[in-house]
């Protein structure tokens, strides 16, 4: 009746974990609790949950990227906390099996639903505003993209209290994968988090290609699109082409652990190295679908703040899509060590080292985008100078990876766990935080605080370095990744400044968190308020409506006649509707996304152990609800032109109001 | 960069004090190779990543908005000049850097034997990656050790690498290149070792939970010194074969350094033909073999057919 659930696989016998569940319990009950005390379950149900409003989802995209961030740094500081322990002969205080799930779960919440959410977050919230759309493409798959990464969320956290996590890296590898040699439920949850939530992320990037390919307003052709929309179209592209590879990696894994199949396995022909090609025929370039939305957020902060165009417009759209192209040739630089040919290796070597080209032209242009400027050191562009430096050094240490020759004694090092930490926290987590505090205004209508924004950046920069600087010496000390005790004595003293870095990095997320308490606090003080809806003098369209815009966004959608046209705009006096208001198409709430992933949760968790029967009814369910949400033509409504005007009126006087303050 | 840059004057210092930065100090030729690619490629890159770095801080300082007397060109955003410079030095240097990569990757592809000068006979050792320990077979000296590699100096190291569990990675930092070890597959690696010593060796790709234990330690010795340490091996009690292989090959953490005075001769053929249906190639004719032993069992969750 239950498969292989029983109580046994709840481990009271873990106290941290114990600790843990008794934590969550309180924190959600309290959260229950206050929406219930408050009354506001309906509001939340009505104007949140089954919102298909593409900048509410971008919301709460970013608040489960900022929840699992959390979870994802609490299991990083408790590695860090073992090694500093677990030397000559002390096994520290967590156990293997403990502490394989704890890396293995690191990687894949930070990657999957830390990174990827808040890469998405920024899409939905920026990319319509961006190309003067109402909505995206397809509203309704937006809402069930975003449930899909939610259940993918849930799977992976709630096997902290139930049963067990992969003990075998971020990436599955097989045969240690396989049935024969993990026969626990943890490799089941990681392929039905990642699977379902992948789901998500494809119809994420089929809608914002849609989006940016149909829905850009007219006049904007492919060379007016602001940048970061240029990279959101690049990402889109490279998730349409190397997300089902993903899938297809995954469900034979799947086939071999459920069915008994031997794609992967050691023997009947499996092969363990086509598994680690097509997982990074996906893996490479998706870490290219976090850094170019990245890329985006530094372009428009830089321009912006340095009050000038970006410099080199046309170079930093091809130098995007090269980068694109280029990422789907490289993927065997993470197995040189397999045993290739030296033609082989030689390729994928140097294709990857051509990749640094465009990444140093793009650097070059922030340079020069700042040259001759008036540049304005917001928090924002705080961590854009942070990240130029920082990602100068993670490119470096790639190319030097990038090279067989090197590569055959630095894989598998903490030199490599330094590199990547390099270019994600340095490249990806700058450039979401970045971007964060340049488009919060736009989606609350006050400014992020920035004092305890500067605070953050300080002591992420720092922790960073103090982090990850004694990894590259460890890497070169011939430590290798993934090891939970050691007895050499001159990897000590590295381990524990790395053990400072970690805790610096935490004095970080306290100041963000301290920023936004601070910031929300503070949101009525007239230096906060976003009256304009163009706090930072912007240059793209998202700045010329009011923060928050309305649902729909543009109550007349502009013409654009080139590039950075509000921009333009703006130097010859803003300009007057003159085009008649008309009624509005807008789509209709629906809870279809939220009812999908729930069953969707059913299907994962009842397939995870082997509870048939709940697999079946979730799957049964997600058929029905498509096909009842199908049927269902009652799914949009217009917005009277009578209630356009009356925002349009209140926003006018927001902009008075503001004008006569200054 | 700042503090890697500032850590890295101050490394010959740090070797004094006695600590061992294994990359940096190699104690073979290939593993001088791997250090001086590193090595070689961190000078070319600092040559542009620190004006880089530089340029980034001087122009945020120079350009800020306060300094109301620097040149502000408020539509300023082409030149075709600083274009061709910022494609053209990236791809100077990655084409410097490129024929590097080409030529190191051909000239030590750990599949190519070492020849030393004076053609000194190779040293053949076949090396098993166990749960979790290494089983080192010498063939031609008939004998075999867990956890303990004994090697001559200046004498070429030809390594035959496969698995008899998951995959994982062989890796003695101090001479060089790693490569992985996979079961049913056979992977090559060249190595020498120019200096006596004691050197870690390691499994470096994580195989489940005794990896962090998966260490051993690599002698290397004089010629005569190996040769006596062979007869000491030689002079033991224990064998490797069918009977005992299980036994030796059974999951186990930590595992102590074990010697075999006696080694199966085929027992290496036997772990890799295992998981291809109990064939092997025959080297020297091409021809597939079938082989027939307990350690070429098939395992018995498969259930395959013959």
């Amino acid at each position: 009746m239950l498969g292989k659930l029983s109580l046994s696989a709840i481990p009271f016998d873990v106290p941290i974990l114990v600790g843990t569940f008794l934590g969550v319990a309180v924190i959600g009950l309290a959260v229950l609790g206050a929406v219930t005390y408050f009354g506001k379950w309906g509001y939340l149900w009505r104007e949140w949950l089954t919102t298909v409003d593409h900048k509410r989802l971008a919301v709460m995209y970013i608040i489960l990227a900022i929840v699992m961030l959390f979870r994802g740094f609490a299991d990083a500081i408790m590695m860090r906390t073992q090694l500093a322990l677990a030397y000559a002969g002390n096994p520290g205080y967590l156990p293997p099996h403990h502490y394989d799930q704890i890396f293995s779960a690191h990687g894949t919440i930070m990657i999957f639903f830390m990174a990827m959410a808040f890469m998405t977050g920024l899409l939905n919230l920026v990319v319509p505003l961006q190309i003067g759309a109402r909505d995206v493409a397809f509203p309704f798959l937006n809402s069930l993209s975003f449930y899909m990464t939610l259940v993918g969320a849930l799977l992976i956290n709630i096997s902290l209290f139930i049963g067990e996590f992969a003990q075998c890296g971020w990436l599955v590898y097989p045969p240690l994968s396989e049935m024969q040699f993990s026969p626990g439920v943890g490799v089941d949850y990681y392929i039905w988090a990642v699977q379902i939530s992948g789901v998500g992320t494809l119809l994420t990037g089929v809608n914002f290609f849609t989006t940016i390919v149909k829905m850009r307003a007219p006049g904007m052709g492919w060379m007016q699109m602001p940048v970061f929309t240029w990279t959101a179209f690049c990402t889109t592209v490279l998730i349409m082409a190397s997300f089902p590879v993903l899938t297809v990696t995954l469900a034979l894994l799947s086939l071999d652990r459920y069915l008994g199949m031997h794609f992967f396995t050691n023997d009947a022909g499996g092969n363990v190295m086509l598994y680690l090609s097509m997982i990074w025929t996906w893996g490479h370039p998706e870490v290219y679908i976090l850094v170019i939305p990245a890329f985006g957020v530094f372009s428009e902060v830089t321009s912006t703040f340095s009050r000038k165009p970006l410099f080199g417009y046309n170079t930093m759209v091809y130098a995007t899509c090269s980068i694109m192209v280029l990422s789907f040739v490289v993927w065997v630089h993470h197995f040189f060590t397999m045993g290739a040919g030296a033609n082989v290796n030689t390729f994928f070597g140097i294709m990857t080292m051509v990749i640094a080209v465009p990444t140093g032209v793009k650097i070059f242009n922030w340079l020069f985008t700042m040259y001759k400027g008036r540049v304005e050191f917001t928090a924002p562009m705080y961590w854009t100078i942070g990240f130029m430096i920082t990602f100068s050094i993670g490119g470096m240490t790639g190319v030097m990876m990038a090279m067989p020759a090197a590569d055959w004694i630095l894989h598998n090092s903490l030199f490599l766990i330094a590199h990547f930490h390099n270019v994600i926290i340095g490249g990806v987590y700058f450039g979401y935080i970045a971007g964060m505090g340049f488009w919060f205004p736009k989606a609350f209508g006050f400014k992020l605080n920035e004092a305890w924004g500067k605070r953050a950046f300080w002591c992420w920069f720092v922790g960073f370095y103090l982090a990850f600087v004694p990894l590259y010496v460890l890497g070169l000390e011939g430590m290798t990744r993934r090891m939970n005790h050691y007895d050499n004595p001159d990897w000590r003293p590295w381990l524990l400044i790395a053990e400072a870095g970690a805790v610096v990095i935490a004095l970080g997320i306290v100041c963000q968190l301290t920023q936004l308490y601070v910031s929300i606090r503070d949101r009525n003080l007239p230096e906060n308020l976003d009256l304009t809806g163009d706090p930072w003098g912007g240059r793209t369209l998202e700045w010329s409506i009011s923060s928050p815009p309305p649902a729909y966004n543009f109550a007349v959608i502009p013409d654009i006649h080139g590039l950075d046209t509000f921009h333009t705009e703006k130097q010859l006096g803003r300009r007057a509707h003159n085009k008649p208001l008309e009624p509005i198409h807008m789509p209709k709430n629906t809870a279809a996304g939220a009812l999908i992933g729930a069953f969707s949760f059913i299907l994962g968790f009842g397939a995870i152990w082997y509870i048939w029967w709940m697999a079946g009814l979730g799957l049964i369910g997600i058929v029905v609800t498509m096909i009842l949400r199908s049927a269902n033509r009652d799914v949009d409504y217009y917005v009277p032109v009578s209630e356009i005007e009356h925002n349009e009126e209140v926003y006018s006087r927001r902009i008075a109001a503001a004008q006569a303050a200054e | 960069m700042k503090k890697l840059w500032r850590y890295l004057p101050a490394l010959p210092a740090l070797m004094l004090s006695g600590c061992t930065v294994d990359l940096l100090q190699p104690r073979g030729p290939i593993a001088e190779m791997n250090r001086d690619v590193m090595v070689a490629e961190f000078a070319i890159m600092m040559a542009i990543v620190v004006p880089t770095c530089i340029a980034t801080l001087y122009f945020a300082w120079k350009y800020r908005a306060s300094n109301t007397q620097a040149e502000y060109l408020p539509t300023w955003d082409h030149s075709t000049k600083i274009e061709y410079v910022i494609w053209g030095i990236p791809s100077l240097i990655i084409v410097a850097l490129g024929a590097i990569s080409w030529y190191s990757t051909h000239a030590y592809d750990p599949y190519r034997p070492i020849q030393t000068a004076d053609n000194v006979k190779p040293l053949n050792v076949q090396v098993v990656s166990l749960d979790w320990k290494w089983l080192f077979i010498y063939p031609d000296l008939g004998i075999a050790t867990i956890n303990q590699l004994d090697v001559p100096t200046n004498t070429p190291l030809n390594f035959q690498i496969t698995s008899d569990t998951v995959m994982t990675s062989f890796f003695i930092p101090r001479l060089g290149s790693m490569i992985y070890s996979m079961p049913g597959q056979q992977t090559q690696l060249h190595l020498l070792a120019t200096e006596s010593g004691d050197y870690l060796g390691e499994a470096s790709q994580f195989s489940g939970r005794g990896f962090s234990d998966m260490k051993f330690r690599t002698l290397a010795m004089a010629p005569e010194e190996f040769s006596a340490w062979v007869e000491k091996v030689k002079s033991g009690s224990e064998n490797l074969d069918d009977t005992t292989y299980p036994k030796y090959s059974a999951p186990q953490e930590a595992a102590p350094v074990q010697y075999f005075a006696h080694v199966q001769p085929d027992l290496f053929d036997g772990i890799v033909a295992k998981y291809n249906n109990g064939m092997m190639v025959e080297k020297t004719t091409g021809k597939v073999m079938h082989m027939q032993s307990a350690s070429s069992a098939a395992p018995s969750d498969t259930g395959m057919k013959e």
